[in-house]
C-alpha cells in the first residue's frame, strides 16, 4: 500500500538540500548546539521551573495543582488531587511526551485516562513513584512529578480531533517565529499529541495562521485518520496571541532555536504548555517545507528587532 | 570555523596515526598483516674437549656482524662456565672459563637468524698495507700481473674484480701459473695469497670467514671469502669465481686469520656447526629485531607486556572501532539501537558465545525478560528494586538456558557468564518503556536494531586482520580519534531521513 503511494523508498540528498530540509545533524550542529547555551537547558528540561518562569513573565500556562517529590509524599496524592474531576500528571523532566498521564474523569473510585480507559488510585500512585525514580527523565534521575490543569480544549478542534488535548507547536529562532504546526491526537496515540507516537501533524502558515497540509506517520494526509475530518485550510482561532506566546517564551529563557508547545483552552485561550530546546524536524512534513531556509534568512540578520511585535512582523514578511 | 579546527586536528591525528604505523611497518619492518610466516635458521656451534683436570679457558669467535641477517636471540649455553664477551675489531669473542675441568667438555654458541635487509656493514678501517718484498721469481710475475690489470680498471672494486678473473682465469699465462702454482687447491691459502699480492698495490684486503646456511645441515664448515676496503666500505668477493657481494646464504662469521676458536688447559678439541631451518611468525621476528635495534617504538610496543596483559589490551583496542562503528550508523544512518554503546558490549560478549549462540541467547533472555518484565509492571514496584528484579530473572534464565543446554551437549553456553547480565537487564526495562511508550513496531525495531548493530560490531571487532593492526598500531587510535572527530562534524543527512523526508519530496510531482 505504502508501496503503491510512495512508489520511491529513498530520494537523493539533493531533492533534500533543494527543499530546504533541516537534517538532524545540522539542527544539532548547528541549530541547538549554537544557539542554545546548555547552562539554559533546565529552564525547558525542568518544567516545574518554565512554568515559574512563565508565570513570572506574564505567560498564560496550566495552572499548577501541586508537585511531589519524593515518594513519601505518594500518600498525599489523593488528597491533593480532591475531587478534581480532570487533571494531568507528567514528570518534570520528561522527553518526548513520555510518562504524561491525563485523566480526563472520575467514576466513584475510577479514573478515566484521556484514552478511555479506567484506572484506580493505585496505577497512579505507581504512575507518579515511577515518575519519581527517574523512568521518564534523560538519564534516569531521580524526577519530580507535576500535577496540573487539565486543558480544555477548544470546541473549535472538537470535530476534528478524536480524543485528547491538541497542541501547536512552533519553533522560534533568535526570537523569530519560523514555523509552526498543530498536533492533532489520533486514536492511535492515546490522546497524545506526538507526532511519534501516532498523532497528526498539520503544517500552519505563520502568516495567516491557517492550516495547510497535513501528515500522519511520514505521510501526507488531508483527512484526520479518526474522524475523516478535512484538516487543511483551518484558522486557527487566537492566532496573533499565540505567536506573541511563542515569542515571549523565547525572549524569557533566552534560548535561540526553541520549540514552544501551546494549548487552546475554552476558556483560558493560549496555554503554554511546555519548551524544548531540541524540537523535532517533523514540522517540515506539516509544512511540506524545509526550515533551513527562513533560519538561514534569520541568521543573515546582524541585529533583530527587540519589540515582540516587530519581530512577528518580519516573521510574517518571512511568510510571503 | 569549527569545521576547520576539527579538520586540522583530524589530518594531524590521522597524520600521526599513519605516520607512526608506517615507520614500523617500513622501517622496523613490522608485518601489515597478522599470520606472515618466514624461515628462521637455528645455527649453533658446538666446541668439545676433554679437560685436564686444571683450569681451562676457551675461546670462540661468534658471528658479530651479519648483513643480510638479523638475529633475533642468542645462547652460551655452558653448564658450569664463567662466560664473557669482547668485542674486537670487526670479530666477537666469547670466552669461557672454569676454575678446573675434567672429562668431557662440551660448549654451545646458538644464534637464532632471519633474513633482514637492514642495513649492517662493517665499519672498521684498515691502514694501507706495506708493499711487500715478494721473492723472485714470484716478485716480477706478481708485478707484471699487477700492471696488466691496472690498465684496465677504474677504482678498487673493478680492479680487485679484474685481478681476481686474471687469477683465475681458465688460460692463464705464465705469470698466473706460477703464483697459482705457489698455491694448492685450499681456498683460505688461495684468499691469503691474493690478499698477498694486493699489498703490492697497497689495496688492503683480508679473509672473511663465514657460514653457507641453504640447508638444514650438521656438518657445515666455514667457508672464507676476499675482502678488500675501498676507504669507504669493505666489498666482498668469491676468491674464484670473482662475484662480488656476499653470497644470499652467506652468514658472515669473523673477520681477518684470527684463530675460530682456543682453548687453555683442554685437549682433543672439536668445533662443530650445524643449521637448522624453522618457521616463525613475521611479528615475533619483527619484535625481537626492533628490541635488537633499540628503537623508542618497539620498547613501547605492547608486545612487551606479559601475554596475560596483552589479550586484555587486545580487547580493549577493539571497543574504539566498535564505538566507531556506532557513531557511523548514528551520524550518517540514522539507526536507533537501546543505550548508545550497549551493542558494543553485546559485540563483546558475542566474542565469548560465538555470534549465533550470542544471538539466540540475546533473542531468548530479552524476550523471556520482557514477558516476566511486563507481568512486573502489574505489580507495580519501585524502579530500582525493578531493574533488580529483572538482573535476577536474567541471571536465573542465564542459569536455565546454560543447565538445559548442557543436559543436550552443548557446551559452548557454559561460556555464557560474562554474558553482560546489567546491560540485558537494562535492555530489558528500556525496551518495555519504548514498548509502552512508543509501541510494539518501535520497541522491536530498536531490539533488531540493536542486534543487527551488535552483530556488525563483532564482526568488525573480531576480525583476525583487524584485531592484529590494532593490536600490533595502537596508534591507529589516533585515526580512529581523528575519524569521530570528523565524523561529529558532519551535518549532512542521515540515510534514514532520506526516506523520512520523502513525502515532502514526492510532493512535488
Amino acid at each position: 500500500m505504502g508501496l503503491l503511494k510512495w512508489p520511491r523508498w529513498w530520494v537523493m540528498p539533493r531533492k533534500l538540500r533543494e527543499k530546504g530540509i533541516l537534517g538532524m545533524n545540522k539542527r544539532n550542529a548547528d541549530y541547538i548546539m549554537r544557539y542554545n547555551p546548555r547552562r539554559l537547558y533546565p529552564l525547558v528540561d525542568n518544567k516545574l521551573i518554565t512554568k515559574q518562569l512563565a508565570l513570572k513573565n506574564g505567560i498564560a500556562v496550566p495552572a499548577l495543582y501541586g508537585v511531589i517529590e519524593i515518594q513519601h509524599q505518594i500518600r498525599d496524592l489523593e488528597k491533593m488531587l480532591k475531587d478534581r474531576q480532570q487533571f494531568v500528571i507528567k514528570p518534570a523532566h520528561g522527553s518526548g511526551g513520555n510518562g504524561i498521564l491525563v485523566v480526563s474523569g472520575r467514576f466513584n473510585k475510577g479514573y478515566q485516562k484521556a484514552g478511555g480507559e479506567l484506572i484506580n488510585i493505585d496505577a497512579i500512585e505507581h504512575h507518579v513513584s515511577n515518575i519519581l525514580s527517574g523512568m521518564y527523565s534523560l538519564g534516569g534521575l531521580p524526577d519530580m512529578a507535576i500535577i496540573e490543569y487539565c486543558v480544555q480544549f477548544d470546541p473549535f478542534f472538537e470535530h476534528i480531533i478524536y480524543r485528547g488535548v491538541p497542541d501547536i507547536r512552533i519553533i522560534v529562532f533568535r526570537g523569530v517565529p519560523v514555523s509552526a504546526m498543530i498536533r492533532l491526537p489520533t486514536r492511535e496515540s492515546d490522546g497524545k499529541a506526538n507526532l511519534h507516537q501516532g498523532a497528526m501533524g498539520i503544517g500552519i502558515d505563520i502568516a495567516s495562521g491557517v492550516s495547510c497540509s497535513g501528515v500522519h506517520h511520514n505521510r501526507i494526509e488531508d483527512k484526520h485518520p479518526d474522524t475523516g475530518y478535512a484538516v487543511t485550510s483551518i484558522e486557527i482561532p487566537h492566532w496573533q496571541q499565540i505567536l506573541h506566546t511563542a515569542v515571549k517564551c523565547a525572549d524569557t529563557v533566552g534560548l535561540g532555536y526553541l520549540g514552544v508547545d501551546i494549548v487552546m483552552d475554552r476558556e483560558l485561550g493560549p496555554l503554554m504548555l511546555e519548551l524544548n530546546a531540541r524540537p523535532g524536524l517533523n514540522i517540515q512534513l506539516a509544512n511540506q517545507l524545509g526550515l533551513l531556509k527562513k533560519l538561514q534568512q534569520v541568521e543573515a540578520i546582524g541585529e533583530l528587532p527587540k519589540s515582540v511585535d516587530e519581530r512577528i512582523a518580519f516573521a510574517v514578511k518571512l511568510e510571503k | 570555523m569549527n569545521k576547520g579546527i576539527v579538520r586540522f586536528w583530524a589530518v594531524l591525528l590521522i597524520a600521526l596515526g599513519l605516520g607512526i604505523a608506517f615507520y614500523k611497518i617500513y622501517y622496523l619492518g613490522l608485518p601489515a598483516t597478522p599470520q606472515q610466516s618466514t624461515e628462521v635458521w637455528t645455527v649453533q656451534a658446538r666446541l668439545v674437549f676433554e679437560g685436564e683436570g686444571k683450569p681451562a679457558k676457551a675461546a670462540l669467535h661468534v658471528p658479530d656482524v651479519t648483513p643480510g641477517f638479523l638475529k633475533l636471540d642468542e645462547d652460551f649455553i655452558s653448564s658450569h662456565f664463567g662466560l664473557a664477551i669482547d668485542k674486537t675489531d670487526g670479530n666477537r669473542r666469547a670466552e669461557w672459563s672454569v676454575r678446573r675441568a675434567k672429562g668431557d667438555q662440551t660448549l654451545y654458541y646458538r644464534v637464532i637468524l632471519a633474513r633482514s635487509d637492514m642495513d649492517q656493514t662493517w665499519t672498521s678501517v684498515p691502514r694501507y698495507p706495506k708493499k711487500p718484498e715478494y721473492q723472485e721469481p714470484f716478485a716480477s710475475a706478481i708485478k707484471a700481473t699487477l700492471d696488466d690489470v691496472r690498465s684496465e680498471s677504474a677504482d678498487i672494486g673493478s680492479y680487485t674484480r679484474e685481478l681476481l678473473i686474471q687469477l683465475n682465469s681458465a688460460q692463464p699465462n705464465e705469470n698466473v701459473q706460477l703464483i697459482r702454482g705457489q698455491v694448492g687447491t685450499d681456498n683460505a691459502a688461495w684468499v691469503r695469497e691474493i690478499v698477498e699480492i694486493l699489498k703490492g698495490v697497497r689495496i688492503p684486503g683480508r679473509i672473511l670467514w663465514g657460514l653457507n646456511i641453504t640447508d638444514a645441515s650438521n656438518r657445515a664448515t666455514l667457508e672464507p671469502l676476499l675482502q678488500v676496503h675501498n676507504g669507504k666500505q669493505w666489498l666482498t668477493f668469491h676468491p674464484v669465481t670473482a662475484a662480488q657481494g656476499l653470497p644470499k646464504n652467506f652468514l658472515a662469521w669473523r673477520v681477518g686469520d684470527v684463530p675460530l676458536y682456543e682453548l687453555e688447559g683442554g685437549k682433543n678439541a672439536k668445533l662443530e656447526f650445524s643449521v637448522t631451518k624453522t618457521y616463525e611468525e613475521m611479528i615475533d621476528i619483527a619484535r625481537k629485531g626492533a628490541k635488537q635495534m633499540n628503537s623508542f617504538f618497539a620498547d613501547f610496543s605492547l608486545l612487551s607486556l606479559p601475554v596475560q596483559n596483552q589479550n586484555v589490551y587486545r580487547l580493549l583496542l577493539m571497543v574504539p572501532l566498535g564505538a566507531l562503528i556506532i557513531v557511523f550508523l548514528r551520524t550518517f544512518v540514522g539507526l536507533k539501537t537501546f543505550g548508545t554503546f550497549m551493542p558494543v558490549l553485546i559485540s563483546l560478549a558475542f566474542r565469548e558465545t560465538q555470534l549465533y549462540w550470542g544471538m539466540f541467547l540475546f533473542v531468548a533472555i530479552v524476550s523471556l525478560g520482557l514477558i516476566l518484565r511486563f507481568y512486573l509492571e502489574r505489580l507495580m514496584l519501585l524502579l530500582v528494586p525493578r531493574l533488580a528484579s529483572i538482573l535476577v530473572i536474567v541471571v536465573i534464565l542465564m542459569l536455565l538456558i546454560s543447565l538445559v543446554s548442557t543436559k543436550f551437549g552443548y557446551e559452548r553456553v557454559l561460556s555464557i557468564t560474562l554474558f553482560p547480565m546489567v546491560i540485558l537487564a537494562m535492555t530489558i526495562e528500556r525496551m518495555s518503556i519504548t514498548w509502552e511508550e512508543n509501541g510494539a513496531q518501535e520497541a522491536i525495531m530498536q531490539g533488531l536494531g540493536s542486534l543487527a548493530v551488535a552483530c556488525l560490531g563483532y564482526l568488525v571487532m573480531t576480525n583476525e586482520n583487524l584485531m592484529y593492526l590494532m593490536f600490533v598500531f595502537p596508534e591507529l587510535l589516533f585515526v580512529v580519534l581523528a575519524l569521530c572527530l570528523l565524523m561529529g562534524r558532519y551535518t549532512g543527512y542521515r540515510l534514514s531521513e532520506l526516506r523520512r523526508f520523502r513525502a515532502i519530496v514526492a510532493e512535488d510531482k
